[in-house]
């Protein structure tokens, strides 16, 4: 959401016509025309994302299990959501995930995009294919394969390991170890996206800059420093941001390797609403999980919103 | 001062060889997976299931890949996972196209509250809407059918955004013109906008068919019928405990799954990481 809101004004206006308002229909005909342009849209977002909120929130406050009769039950589930003590694990497990997956992924990003954006690197390009290649991948496909490397009869990264002198064992069955192995798998698919949103961000910051630096005697590392990582403080925060909103949706990738086991320690806020909502049918409930989970994302949007928006102000 | 001077092109070599080193190791490590799905697709049982693990095959074959279209229906995964990003991506232009054109050409009442409300929506993960998504889906008969895979999505708030921040940008003599010329609102989208908007549509097009073809919650949720699920969501019908189909077997349908996306990516890489880059930015 880099864009500014309003509308920007052409620089260039052409003449208007003699008298009248310039080249506009209309004000009644214009609605009308919006409207046709709209409508496809429009009927599309009110019955899949409008209705769908309004009626999720009316779920949330009752009993419902998708058919027969359903009565009002007020805070019943929410208050739930804070008390029982899966969920409360579940909502502590997505924590943990995403204090895993966000900084070893926004870590793993901007180092590799440094070096990527380093003058004196040669093969630029195949490096930066094969880095960004696990992002065509699904976080299905990602699981499989790395559950069979890890597997701990025939995985050949777990005997590599073992012949190193560290002895991993079953990964998925350890509640200690399963949780930071599904974050890795988010982890190896992802930075590769993050790498490149840090690489526009460094090829924004100007080159003079970093001449006169080295003119003034400033080294590798105060460049780094006073240089690189202030001018990169927004694409920093932004992708800070998204990843730890990407950490709170944690499914595909637990559903296939552990299904949320072993003993519930990778069962996420995700995996508890499918479950809850389409194994146990308990509607109500997964509605009002469903709502906290909008809750969190929404807060974190608008913090990203809110400063991304008086940046951008400042910087006009 | 001499000797400056010959330092000068080692320490420049000095980097670029530990640049170079250190890139290498990382990307061995981060291709290690994509390696072992490739490998093992056409590795024997015997020697998928022997030890010590090696990681090229000793010998090749195609056995695997006759096996999974026995494991599961898989031509006709392959066809639903084609239709159904295919479809969500071509809805999702023509509609997203429309909706932008209007917010970014025709100045009507309502517009800002209009888009206000079209950039909060797009805060809004779909798996906090999925239980309510179901419900309708379920009541219009929809279940295990193309139109419930695809109509949820064929309209997408953060598409109609990006469409429209793109079409701001072109410069408004461009319809201008074509509106003394009488042209209609219609005729100047089709003939004026559209094909100036090429880039855009195609990175919003590639964004949304890869988010698509990898999903798996979403095909998951809307079809229960092994015959309707996606490549992504049918092979999960192999794992979990007691999965008793060899690693070579599912290292087979892993491949069939990545390669359109890999070769579409190594086709256009450019073009590609753009893409996700910038549609990314949301």
């Amino acid at each position: 959401m880099t864009t500014a809101l309003h509308r920007t004004k052409p620089r260039f206006r052409p003449p208007a016509p003699l008298g009248g308002r310039p080249l506009q229909r209309r004000p009644a005909r214009r609605g009308l025309l919006a409207l046709c342009f709209l409508a496809p849209a429009l009927v599309l977002l009110g019955a899949f994302v409008a209705w769908p909120m309004l009626s999720a929130l009316r779920l949330s406050f009752t009993d419902s299990s998708g058919f027969g009769s359903e009565s009002w039950v007020g805070l019943e589930n929410y208050a739930r959501v804070f008390t029982d003590p899966a969920v409360l694990s579940a909502l502590g497990n997505t924590a943990l995930y995403a204090a895993l997956f966000t900084p070893a992924a926004v870590i793993a990003a901007l180092v590799l995009a440094l070096a990527l954006n380093h003058p004196r690197l040669p093969l630029r390009g195949a490096f930066r294919t094969a880095l960004f290649l696990p992002f065509v991948v699904s976080l299905a496909v990602a699981a499989f394969a790395w559950s069979y490397l890890l597997d701990p009869q025939i995985g050949l990264l777990n005997y590599w390991l073992r012949g190193a002198g560290v002895q991993l064992g079953n990964v998925l069955q350890d509640p200690a170890l399963a949780m930071p192995t599904v974050a890795l798998v988010a982890v190896w698919k992802s930075f590769g996206f993050y790498m490149v949103i840090f690489l526009a961000g460094l090829q924004e910051i100007p080159g003079s800059l970093r001449e006169a630096a080295v003119v003034d005697g400033a080294n590798a590392w105060q460049r780094f420093v006073h240089i690189t990582l202030p001018m990169l403080s927004n694409t920093f925060a932004f992708v800070l941001i998204i990843a730890l909103i990407a950490a709170l949706q944690a499914f595909d990738q637990i559903y296939v390797m552990t299904g949320g086991g072993p003993f519930g320690s990778t069962q996420t806020i995700v995996m508890e609403i499918y479950e809850s909502g389409f194994r146990e049918l308990e509607l109500g409930f997964a509605s009002a999980l469903s709502y906290v989970l909008l809750a969190i994302t929404l807060l974190l949007s608008l913090v990203q919103f809110v400063f991304f928006g008086r940046r951008e102000q400042d910087a006009q | 001062m001499t000797a400056n001077r010959l330092r000068r092109p080692r320490r420049v070599h000095a980097t670029s060889v530990l640049l170079v080193v250190g890139l290498l190791a990382a990307a061995a490590a981060v291709l290690l997976p994509i390696a072992i799905i490739v490998f093992t697709a056409f590795k024997p049982t015997a020697e998928v299931n022997a030890f010590p693990p090696t990681l090229v095959p000793g010998e090749w074959t195609l056995e695997n890949f006759a096996r999974i279209f026995d494991e599961l229906p898989f031509g006709r995964l392959i066809l639903n996972s084609v239709v159904f990003a295919g479809g969500v991506t071509l809805f999702a232009l023509v509609f997203d196209s429309l909706a932008a054109y209007a917010l970014a050409r025709i100045d009507f009442r309502g517009s800002r509250v209009l888009l206000i409300a079209i950039i909060v929506s797009l805060m809004i993960p779909f798996q906090a809407t999925l239980i309510p998504i179901y419900q309708l889906v379920a009541d219009l008969g929809w279940v295990n059918t193309f139109a419930g895979l695809i109509a949820p999505r064929a309209a997408d708030a953060f598409g109609i955004f990006f469409l429209r921040q793109f079409f701001l940008s072109l410069p408004r003599d461009l319809d201008n013109a074509a509106r003394i010329d009488g042209a209609s609102e219609f005729r100047i989208f089709r003939s004026v906008i559209l094909p100036n908007a090429v880039p855009a549509l195609l990175t919003l097009g590639i964004f949304t068919f890869v988010n698509n073809w990898n999903d798996l919650l979403w095909p998951l949720v809307f079809t229960t019928d092994a015959e309707m699920g996606t490549i992504t969501s049918g092979l999960t019908l192999l794992t979990g405990p007691g999965g008793i189909i060899p690693q070579g077997v599912m290292m087979a349908g892993s491949l069939i799954a990545v390669l359109p996306l890999a070769v579409m990516f190594l086709m256009i890489q450019r073009r590609f990481i753009e893409s996700v880059a910038t549609t990314g930015m949301k």
